[in-house]
């Protein structure tokens, strides 16, 4: 694992000129993960507010190059920052920053810092100043191996975006989402931008509906390979595998708690498709509810004590809120005649959801306090909305030019990026929670 | 790491030996669920072995749904009765009814539909005696369309429950 430790500001003194005769022509390039699809980031729109940063080659080995280019990409991804051109900057983690070159250059942020090898071991050191305020405003050391430094780069970006924002940065974090190329599936994880992806499911028949621990730790997801939909919990780091639910009928859509111990999850047992709530072990069976239609798509609210779901009760499907141990539903959409798939932000201000209108899939944000509805997407096809787990942006699938693609949108919705895969067709992607 | 990767990809692996040996029959004739067949066939001199390729079991057995619809043609309700008939008969044999929803709209909510149609054919099965035992209503959603286009016959062709006869 990474360890971190602060480092001080620097000392007065200058000496970065050591490290730089190290920097090689060939650019640094992390080793790619398991998987053959590697995912690429196009993006479009802007941000209301753009934080003017430079982000420096970091200094002493080939890698520091890749180190500031996935930084870069990352905090401009986010569309709130603007990259200032930071070429031959030269500076390692103790060099003394010219402040007032950098606020000419438009600089307000710069980032820099120096990278070490030892027998496979790599030493990060980086920091991030205020050329306004010149002073510093974070310094940390890293350790790890060379397979690590992508995910260090985004622990650096994360910091970047914190100390700049204020709101906490989900660089580092993952995402799931199935691949399906002909006749193959495969449930995939992946880094947030897409990258690194590592296989942890291939089956000849449909995965779908793939659902993060609380902790990060396991995903539940609904697998087809018995001839029916059956609902397995995988554990990440061993690939143990466990059918949780397989009950006569359908087993699907399953939802964990804030606190690890249970899902919801949907079965026909009893006829129709049904919520119920079972232990994380397989233990403690309980239905929900008793309705005469379609009850679907169950997700806890953030406190654990009600179930967003999608239900067609009233006629056609629209999305209502339950407590958890049961009790009357309340309706939560009234726009439209098809919004399915719920999901809520983290804070719990905010519902996304798929709503269908004029004949497209989109993807739609209401605010739960004030009802307020915004459509932040055009459609055709989007489905699978998921929360970042900052609350700041929605992952989703969607089709664009005829290939489905993973994409990502600003809750705002001025910024979107598109995560393409090369080949396949990808959909149900979910956003992993904070794992450190 | 590397133990991690080897490990996965055993599941991998696995999990691909298992789909290769799970048998779901695969429906040879597409469109000759219409209906026309009587309920008094069996009384006619046709073979009522669902396993074998010549016998009506085998080869009517899809149930197609009107556009947003989760209740039994009644153009259908012969076969069902076909069915139902040969396993009142036949109180070992169990069946699958596989539900199917068209590609537009969310995997889990197509889930649920497919779901209301073979439930639909279940109901109708136990109504006509055969015992709930004998029957396991699921759905594939949109997961296995049998007609991959976007035109309204491939959308009509995938709103269907299959009656599937487990060996």
């Amino acid at each position: 694992m990474a360890i971190v430790t602060s480092i001080k500001p620097a000392p007065g003194s200058s000496w970065g000129a050591v490290a730089s005769s190290l920097l090689l022509a060939a650019a640094g390039v992390f080793a790619a993960g398991s998987a053959q699809a590697q995912l690429r980031v196009d993006i479009s729109g802007v941000g209301a507010t753009q934080y003017p940063i430079a982000i420096a080659d970091f200094s002493g080995d080939a890698q520091g190059q890749a180190i500031a280019e996935v930084i870069r990409a990352d905090l401009t991804r986010s569309g709130q920052f603007q990259m200032i051109n930071a070429t031959g900057a030269n500076l390692d983690a103790n060099s003394n920053i010219a402040y007032d070159d950098w606020r000419n250059k438009g600089a307000d942020y710069l980032a820099y810092g120096s990278i070490t090898q030892n027998g496979g071991q790599y030493s990060v050191s980086y920091r991030l100043v205020d050329s306004v305020g010149r002073s510093q405003m974070d310094g940390v050391a890293f350790n790890g191996s060379e397979k690590e430094l992508r995910r260090i780069s985004h622990q650096i970006a994360d910091r970047i975006y914190e100390k700049i924002t204020g709101v906490r940065g989900v660089f580092s974090t993952r995402i799931a989402y199935v691949l399906q190329t002909g006749n193959t599936y495969e449930l995939q994880i992946a880094d947030a931008d897409g990258q690194n992806p590592q296989v942890m499911l291939r089956s000849k028949q449909s995965i779908i509906s793939p659902a993060w621990s609380p902790d990060g730790k396991r995903l539940a997801y609904v697998s087809f390979e018995l001839g029916k939909p059956v609902v397995y919990v995988q554990t990440l780091a061993t690939g143990q595998r466990v059918p949780l639910a397989n009950f006569k009928g359908n087993n699907s859509a399953p939802a964990w708690a804030p606190n690890g111990q249970q899902l919801a999850l949907v079965l026909s047992r009893d006829g129709i498709s049904q919520i119920y709530t079972i232990g994380a072990n397989g233990s403690g069976l309980r239905r929900v509810m008793r309705s005469p239609l379609i009850d679907t798509e169950p997700q806890y609210t953030a406190d654990g004590s009600s179930l967003v779901f999608t239900s067609d009760r009233g006629g056609n499907p629209q999305i209502y809120k339950v407590p958890v141990g049961g009790g009357d539903a309340q309706r939560l959409t009234f726009n439209g005649s098809y919004n399915i798939s719920p999901a809520l932000s983290p804070d719990g201000n905010k519902l996304v959801y798929v709503t269908r209108r004029d004949g497209a899939f989109r993807i739609a944000l209401q605010d739960m306090g004030s009802g307020g509805e915004q459509l932040l997407t055009s459609g055709p096809d989007d489905e699978s909305p998921s929360f970042a787990p900052n609350g700041m942006q929605i992952l989703y699938s969607s089709v664009q030019g005829g290939r489905s693609v993973l994409s990502v949108i600003s809750v705002d919705g001025r910024v979107r990026n598109t995560l393409s895969a090369l080949n396949g067709k990808v959909r149900e992607p979910t956003w992993g929670p904070f794992t450190n | 790491m590397s133990s991690r990767i080897a490990k996965t990809l055993t599941v991998a692996a696995f999990a691909a030996s298992l789909a290769a040996c799970s048998s779901v029959p695969l429906d040879e004739s597409a469109n000759n669920g219409s209906g026309s067949m009587g309920s008094g066939s069996a009384s006619t001199g046709q073979v009522m072995d669902p396993f074998n390729p010549q016998s009506p079991l085998a080869q009517q057995r899809s149930v197609y749904f009107e556009f947003d619809s989760y209740t039994v043609p009644e153009q259908y309700r012969s076969l069902v009765e076909m069915h139902a008939s040969y396993l009142s008969g036949h109180a070992q044999q169990k069946i699958r009814i596989e539900g199917n929803a068209d590609a537009r709209g969310g995997a889990e909510y197509n889930l649920a539909l497919g779901q209301r149609r073979s439930d639909a054919v279940a109901r109708m099965m136990t109504l006509l005696g055969v015992n709930s035992n004998q029957i396991e209503a699921i759905s594939f959603g949109k997961e296995r369309p049998r007609a991959t286009g976007n035109t309204e016959a491939d959308y009509a062709e995938n709103r269907r429950a299959d009656i599937v006869y487990q060996r």
